[in-house]
């Protein structure tokens, strides 16, 4: 290999001191800066990491991991089975259990949208007839808490789940593992971002009574519908499956339409659909979580399997530590407001609807959906550029969902935490703004990189858990 | 506090989708003077909203659905205006349409590697804590590495040097100041010549030297490998200079090798001798700053050793039968005229004050005036025959400073780039009635001060009446051209000479003269 170095023309990689560039771009010699960033854990503790990880057997550990991890994620065929009620179908659902977004947390810390949430769904339930009195249930220890990812499900926003809610049932085929979601509310007044007046409880009454049973029996006239393919299909048309979701929606909707259309009472339930350009969202979660999930078992794997916030806390998963989270505190998003609105009101980052970054699609695929990037504030280059800087941190891509733009290159999926470490570069996340005043609403939209605290914990603890 | 300004503007007909508005909004609030403001399309909701906040004058009775207003309030009128004209330039289509990913930073070797199709060599200059594993990375991708990056642990450079090595790959530092690979200058560097002289070299200056002074005197190099001033440890083993040795032996461009470094420890010297031994049909000239050369000649004949870095360019080019193209200056004639204008000066003044950016320089210096018997000298130089200084920020008799040293550099930029502390200390010595003399260095190429003469002039008017002499390293083809800093220097009332090892001989000489003149 040095037998090349006097003999071939020279061609330099500058990392560090910029004047040592433009000495070469004086003498031109062909060099490019390397914007090198020093790794999001301190000196010392990211040298002994290294010299741990410096061991080959370790790292084929790892890799053989990490592939068998990447070949379950891409063989995962999340398909849209059916419909049932909470309590009925998922699991460890109980009477007095209200499930919620993101990384456990104590009614104490939960956020204002998320503690809206749950009174709405106490009321919504019929276990307290006002505020007050949900929230005296809730001091006097009656209601359980927990993550919907504890319990197969995924719910954006405050992604409150209580038992009578209808929940879509989507089956991994590869694996059989399920997942579950409920019905997206559309945008206003909605019971995920905390309102829980009579209106908003009314509505998803209507869900629960109306909508639900039309759908139940719309999707078991058509049987299984392939959620990968309709995503697939979507990033084409301009989505990337997380804050854009019009495509996807529209194509379910053109799937269910004609069936549905022959129920009597159908026309209500379409046109709340179709108004809806959210509607597909939950289902898109739902299907990054089922086909994540079964990286759970996967030993020595250093890929991301979760990652969701609840409003105050945003948590981490890691396919070889298992089911524990890690957490940091949850990140305001520079956003771009409604009119109206500013950063002063915004909520912490909040909800399950993170887990399609780590799928692959959501910000992770901004590059396929130009209609959403001026989100960032930006022009359709950057959406171009947080898709090719987050190939740097993923271990794959997947070539069901592909990025036109980028000549139909599969999206990078399957974040890698060593990646994530090395490199300093963190997930981008789209994301919607609410009011951190339960009721208010979506305030605003942006783009956030996740924290680095999530990560750092759970790379040190990784490095040890190497065997 | 003076009066807020309500300004509205109305854009008919104009429909934008709310994002784009919420843009807008975000750009308005940001223009200087902006207290509150609002971008929204003219329906009956949005104007009630307007209104409700305060943000309302009649002219929006107006607007309709299919109107974007705009609604500032500014501490001034005039910054109202401004704050909407700014805002209509982003309305402007030609803002539209730019698609540049090309200026995407990037942050990996992967990336890098595809996007410089054929890359070589990696230049490292990050924190000494991480640039080992920068470095590492480096290797691994199959790129040859420059670790300039100094706090380097011993143990991290012999981990890394083994990777290096075991890939065929040249691994030069860590703390490499300089290398001349394909005739690119790297770090510290000057521009030379391409010829046939290839060089190995533990010290960065001593390459500098030596490497312009075979171009100057009309030779050429064609490779130059810095190594990192460890390498010839006992721990490191040279492994890196064992490598650019096998690597200028197999080079069929390279005619001679040159060796530069303080003298290796006895371990590591047996393998060069090892090493050299199989080298048949290259002259081999090695100067071992400080060696014993009687002793290592017996050792090893096939080897030329040489006692300065003037002598290693002199003889390498003489082994390639080019006779240097060495000036003539004459500085034996300097000798009378300088001691005259020092005795005259003050009958006090005997000391030699020199003031090196180059650690190389001042330990070759150290070496020629102990040589010629000019003692007691101080330094903080780590060297045989020295007496420490007091007080290094203070001079004391004759007085040879290394100014790179780590006691002068700790949160500045190195000397030859920020010539401050030298010229205090400069003006210091030239106001003290002991100095006779003042030996300096000037290094010139990349990465050194781009306009020397800029300090050096003033400070020549300013110390008329104490001689400097400098010692000037460099081409005519580094961006600073010698032979201009060098004429401009004479014309200011400077010696100049064309090399360190001059330089140092006749201030040995005036020294010697002025002694002798006393007595």
């Amino acid at each position: 290999m040095n037998s090349n170095l006097f003999t071939s023309p020279l061609k330099v990689i500058n990392i560090g001191l910029t004047s040592f560039k433009e000495a070469l771009d004086q003498v031109e010699t062909p060099s490019l800066q390397l914007a090198w960033r020093p790794p999001l854990v301190a000196a010392d503790l990211y040298k002994c990491a290294q010299k741990t990880l410096a061991s080959n057997s370790k790292q084929q550990t790892i890799a053989t991991a990490n592939k068998l991890a990447v070949e379950k994620l891409l063989a995962a065929r999340p398909t849209l089975i059916g419909m049932g009620q909470a309590s009925e179908v998922i699991p460890g659902m109980h009477q007095d259990l209200i499930l919620h977004a993101g990384p456990p947390i104590t009614w104490e810390r939960m956020c204002g949208p998320m503690k809206g949430a749950v009174i709405g769904a106490l009321i919504y339930e019929g276990r307290a007839p006002s505020f007050e009195a949900a929230e005296k249930l809730i001091l006097d220890g009656c209601i359980k808490f927990d993550p919907c990812h504890e319990h197969q499900c995924v719910g954006p926003m405050a992604g409150v789940i209580s038992p009578s809610m209808p929940v879509f049932i989507i089956k991994n085929e590869s694996e059989g593992n399920l997942s579950f979601a409920t019905m997206n509310e559309g945008l206003g007044k909605v019971l995920r971002y905390g309102a829980n007046s009579s209106e908003v409880i009314s509505r998803l009454k209507w869900m629960e009574q109306e909508l639900y049973p039309l759908l139940a029996e719309t999707l078991k006239a058509i049987g299984n519908l392939d959620l990968k393919a309709i995503m697939a299909q979507a990033l084409h048309m301009g989505d990337e499956v997380h804050n854009r979701n019009r495509a996807a929606t529209s194509l379910f909707f053109r799937q269910i339409a004609p069936v549905m259309a022959k129920l009597p009472g159908a026309s209500e339930a379409l046109s709340f659909i179709n108004s809806n350009d959210h509607f597909f969202l939950n289902l898109s979660m739902a299907a990054a979580k089922a086909s994540l999930d079964p990286l759970a078992n996967v030993a020595n794997s250093s890929l991301v399997y979760t990652m969701a916030r609840n409003g105050t806390d945003f948590g981490i998963k890691i396919a070889g530590l298992g089911n524990r989270w890690f957490t940091g505190t949850a990140p305001i998003p520079k956003a771009l407001y409604f009119p109206g609105y500013s950063e002063a009101d915004a909520n912490p980052d909040i909800g399950d609807s993170a887990i399609t970054e780590t799928y692959g699609v959501g910000g992770m695929a901004m590059a396929a959906s130009p209609a959403i990037v001026q989100f960032v504030g930006g022009n359709v280059s950057d959406a171009i550029n947080y898709t090719l800087q987050m190939y740097e941190i993923t271990a794959c891509e997947n070539s069901s969902y592909q990025i036109p733009y980028l000549n139909f290159r599969g999206s990078p999926t399957a974040i890698d935490l060593l990646k994530v470490i090395d490199k300093n570069i963190l997930p981008v996340i789209n994301t919607g703004v609410a009011h951190k005043l339960p009721g208010v609403g979506q305030v605003g939209a942006g783009v956030l990189n996740a924290p680095s605290e999530p990560f750092v914990k759970a790379y040190l603890e990784f490095i040890e858990s190497i065997k | 506090m003076s009066k807020v300004t309500t300004k509205t503007l109305i854009k008919s007909g104009e429909y934008y989708d709310s994002v784009t508005i919420m843009m807008l909004a975000k750009k308005l609030q940001e223009q200087a003077g902006v207290v509150d403001s609002a971008v929204v399309m003219g329906s009956k909701e949005n104007l009630a909203l307007l209104l409700a906040s305060g943000m309302s004058d009649e002219k929006l009775q107006s607007a309709t659905h299919n109107d974007l207003v705009i609604v500032v309030k500014s501490s001034s009128e005039e910054l109202a205006i401004q704050a909407i004209t700014a805002l209509e330039r982003e309305l402007s289509p030609q803002k539209k349409a730019t698609t540049n990913t090309s200026n995407r930073p990037i942050t990996t070797f992967d990336s890098a590697c595809e996007q410089l199709p054929g890359a070589n060599l990696a230049l490292i200059s990050v924190a000494g804590a991480y640039a080992g594993s920068v470095a590492r990375n480096a290797l691994e991708k199959g790129l040859h590495v420059l670790l300039f990056s100094d706090n380097v642990s011993l143990e991290e450079e012999v981990e890394l040097k083994k990777l290096a090595v075991s890939k065929q790959l040249l691994l030069m530092g860590p703390d490499c100041g300089t290398a001349i690979i394909n005739g690119t200058p790297l770090a510290f560097a000057n521009k030379v010549k391409q010829g046939s002289i290839g060089i190995v070299g533990a010290s960065g200056t001593g390459t500098q030297e030596v490497t312009t002074l075979i171009s100057n005197w009309g030779g050429g190099i064609s490779q130059a490998i810095g190594t990192g001033g460890r390498d010839l440890k006992e721990e490191v083993g040279g492994l890196t200079f064992l490598l650019a040795l096998e690597m200028l032996a197999a080079d069929p461009k390279t005619k001679v090798i040159v060796m530069i470094s303080k003298p290796p420890h006895k371990s590591v010297m047996e393998k060069i001798f090892t090493l050299t031994k199989k080298i048949k049909d290259k002259p081999l000239i090695a100067l071992f700053l400080g060696a014993n050369n009687s002793e290592l000649s017996k050792q090893m004949p096939n080897i030329t050793f040489v006692q300065t870095l003037e002598e290693a360019a002199f003889k390498s080019l003489e082994a390639i039968d080019i006779v240097p193209l060495k000036s003539s200056c004459e500085e034996n004639l300097l000798v009378a005229p300088l001691v005259k204008k020092i005795s005259k000066r003050s009958p006090k003044a005997k000391y030699l004050r020199a003031h090196f950016s180059g650690g190389t320089f001042a330990i070759e210096s150290h070496l020629i005036l102990s040589h010629e018997g000019i003692a007691p000298l101080y330094s903080n130089l780590a060297v045989a025959h020295t007496q420490k200084l007091g007080n290094v920020h203070v001079s004391q008799g004759h007085t040879i400073l290394d100014l790179g040293e780590d006691e002068f550099t700790v949160g500045r930029p190195h000397p030859m780039i920020d010539f401050s502390l030298r010229h205090k200390r400069i003006l210091e010595d030239a106001a003290n009635k002991e100095t006779a003399l003042i030996l300096l260095d000037l290094v010139l190429g990349y990465g050194s001060h781009l306009d020397p003469l800029s300090e050096l002039l003033p400070l020549l008017k300013q110390v008329q009446e104490v001689p400097m002499i400098f010692s000037v390293c460099g081409t005519d083809l580094d961006p600073q051209v010698r032979s201009k800093v060098v004429s401009e220097l004479q014309a200011a009332g400077a010696i100049v000479c064309n090399s360190n090892a001059t330089a140092t001989l006749l201030a040995a000489q005036v020294l010697k003269a002025l002694n002798e003149r006393r007595n």
